[in-house]
């Protein structure tokens, strides 16, 4: 049995009156990349904001349950949400780079925990930079502004950016779902390449997409997890019918 | 192909024409006027204008006329001003848009912020007077002035800085809080150089209203021409520089509508040659600055 990173434990969340996430419970493996997929609205999205307290930026959100990183209960009084956010970084759906230049982008995460020596910054901002298989398109660019880049460029640029602060996790919130199928291609094989160092978790609307370069799955369907499982056995023997339905394109 | 299906039916759609030129002749007409304007303050003052116009204070026993007084004094309301309002303003605007809750409360502060920036100038000359200078007993002096324009211009700067912040994709938010950022060091990150242009164009209409008030300063700052009395000592010099502040200046533009007045329409004239160019020169001066400031 490998060891878990993340577990989360009986994890509900209500917006306002709206049960979101029912009971939710899952490992999360170290050195894997977990996919979560289901129809839009299920709340794959939500449970993943919830795994580096996202959420808390929303109005009337309650949550309940445990997850915990490491064996500490990220959800506790006492934890630092910047600390908290610097070992699980995140991706989003749309490109985010901001308006400043290729470095500056990459550079702004270190620069928010402290490091100022230019050296350093540099360093990290080219090994950034080269984790997310950029480094080469922008070397001679790096003091141009970001929003220049392509779609694809920008949303490597946006996991270097996330990459420089060494997370321990990865969180990407549909990383692709924005972006042509060459840059969705480029994405994938760097996802692969990040699981040697990170634990990654993506939340895809694209089902090859889970089966490509995913190790687990989690099916999502309004608020529950109806399966989890190597995602080996639950694109080849789902054991719930709703997940051979959904996965075999019958609704969703 | 001479039939009905022809393509080839061009015609002229006269009120498109009539429309079109209409659209010009008024652009033309605004332009014509404006620049009209200035060039006939210009035409008219210009000769009154010249290096002693400028460096001297209008003396019976010197037989001299000039402004470096009310020059002084302009800079001083000027300075003042936006030292108090361009924190106050952008605060305000920062509070309203990233931390307080959508709700009635921000409407109503809204809708009055707006109602404010209509309101009559004189108004709150009247208010300034009172308030300022009875009330808090500063008097006729240039902080009496400065604070009264400070309530005058806070509108122009937290709605131009609002609706910048607003342009703000919220992906830039959630990207920085994501990393790790705290939500004021987002702001000063990311969301004050991103809205540094709408900051700075607050920043220059206020100069523009700053610039152009009498009816606000009349009753506020009064209408001193003298320049503080410096003499050699430094230190009693940087003190003169801050006891000004308590006593009475009046503007350019208060000193152009005493020389009206007065019937003095030359010296006006050259007054408002004066404004035009500092109004000119602080645009681009300010317009520079947010250049240097903004991000890549």
């Amino acid at each position: 049995m490998e060891k878990s990173k993340i577990s989360v434990k009986n994890l509900n969340l209500h917006y306002g009156e709206n049960h979101a996430l029912k009971d939710v419970s899952m490992e999360i493996k170290d050195h894997a990349i977990t996919a979560f997929i289901g129809p839009s609205g299920c709340g794959k999205s939500t449970f993943l904001k919830c795994l580096n307290r996202m959420n808390d930026l929303v109005d009337n959100v309650r949550i309940e349950g445990q997850v915990l990183l490491d064996g500490e209960d990220i959800y506790d009084k006492r934890v630092d949400t910047t600390l908290l956010r610097k070992k699980v970084g995140m991706v989003f759906q749309q490109p985010n780079p901001f308006p400043m230049s290729i470095y500056d982008n990459v550079a702004y995460g270190p620069r928010l925990h402290g490091i100022k020596q230019k050296s350093k910054l540099d360093d990290i901002v080219e090994n950034a930079l080269r984790g997310a298989a950029i480094f080469d398109e922008v070397k001679d660019r790096l003091r141009k502004s970001a929003l220049g880049l392509s779609g694809g460029q920008q949303q490597r640029l946006c996991i270097a950016r996330a990459l420089a602060v060494e997370p321990e996790v990865l969180l990407m919130d549909e990383p692709t779902s924005a972006l042509d199928p060459i840059s969705t291609l480029k994405i994938e094989e760097l996802m692969e390449s990040l699981k040697k160092k990170y634990t990654v978790a993506i939340v895809t609307h694209n089902m090859q997409q889970a089966a490509r370069v995913s190790d687990d799955t989690a099916f999502f369907l309004v608020g529950e997890v109806v399966e989890f499982n190597s995602t080996q056995n639950i694109f080849s023997r789902p054991k719930d019918k709703r997940t051979e339905d959904y996965i075999t394109g019958r609704f969703g | 192909m001479n039939g009905s299906n022809t393509l080839m039916k061009k015609r002229k759609r006269p009120l498109d024409t009539v429309l079109l030129a209409a659209v010009y002749i008024s652009a033309s007409l605004s332009v014509i006027l404006l620049l009209g304007i200035i060039g006939y303050v210009f035409v008219k003052g210009i000769g009154t204008v010249n290096w002693k116009f400028l460096t001297s204070v209008t003396s019976a026993l010197n037989q001299t006329a000039g402004i470096a007084g009310n020059l002084v004094n302009t800079l001083y309301i000027i300075v003042i001003t936006l030292l108090i309002a361009t924190p106050l303003g952008v605060g305000s605007a920062i509070y309203l848009n990233e931390y307080a809750k959508p709700g009635r409360i921000v409407s109503i502060i809204e809708f009055t912020t707006e109602t404010l920036s209509g309101i009559p100038s004189i108004i709150f000359g009247l208010f300034g007077m009172v308030f300022f200078g009875e009330s808090l007993g500063l008097g006729y002096s240039l902080l009496t002035g400065s604070f009264t324009l400070t309530i005058m211009v806070l509108p122009l700067i937290t709605r131009n800085t609002q609706e910048a912040l607003r342009t703000v994709p919220d992906s830039y938010r959630s990207g920085a809080l994501g990393m790790g950022s705290t939500k004021w060091h987002m702001i000063r990150t990311i969301l004050l150089p991103s809205s540094m242009s709408g900051i700075v164009t607050g920043i220059i209409l206020a100069l523009g209203r700053i610039v152009g008030e009498s009816a606000a300063l009349l009753f506020t700052a009064g209408s001193d021409y003298k320049l503080p009395r410096f003499g050699s000592d430094f230190a009693a010099n940087v003190e003169r520089l801050f006891t000004k502040t308590t006593e009475s200046g009046g503007t350019l533009t208060i000193e152009l509508y005493l020389q009206m007045q007065k019937g003095q329409y030359e010296t006006a004239f050259g007054i408002g040659c004066v404004l035009v160019v500092i109004v000119l020169i602080l645009n681009l001066l300010t317009k520079l600055a947010a250049k240097k400031l903004r991000p890549v």
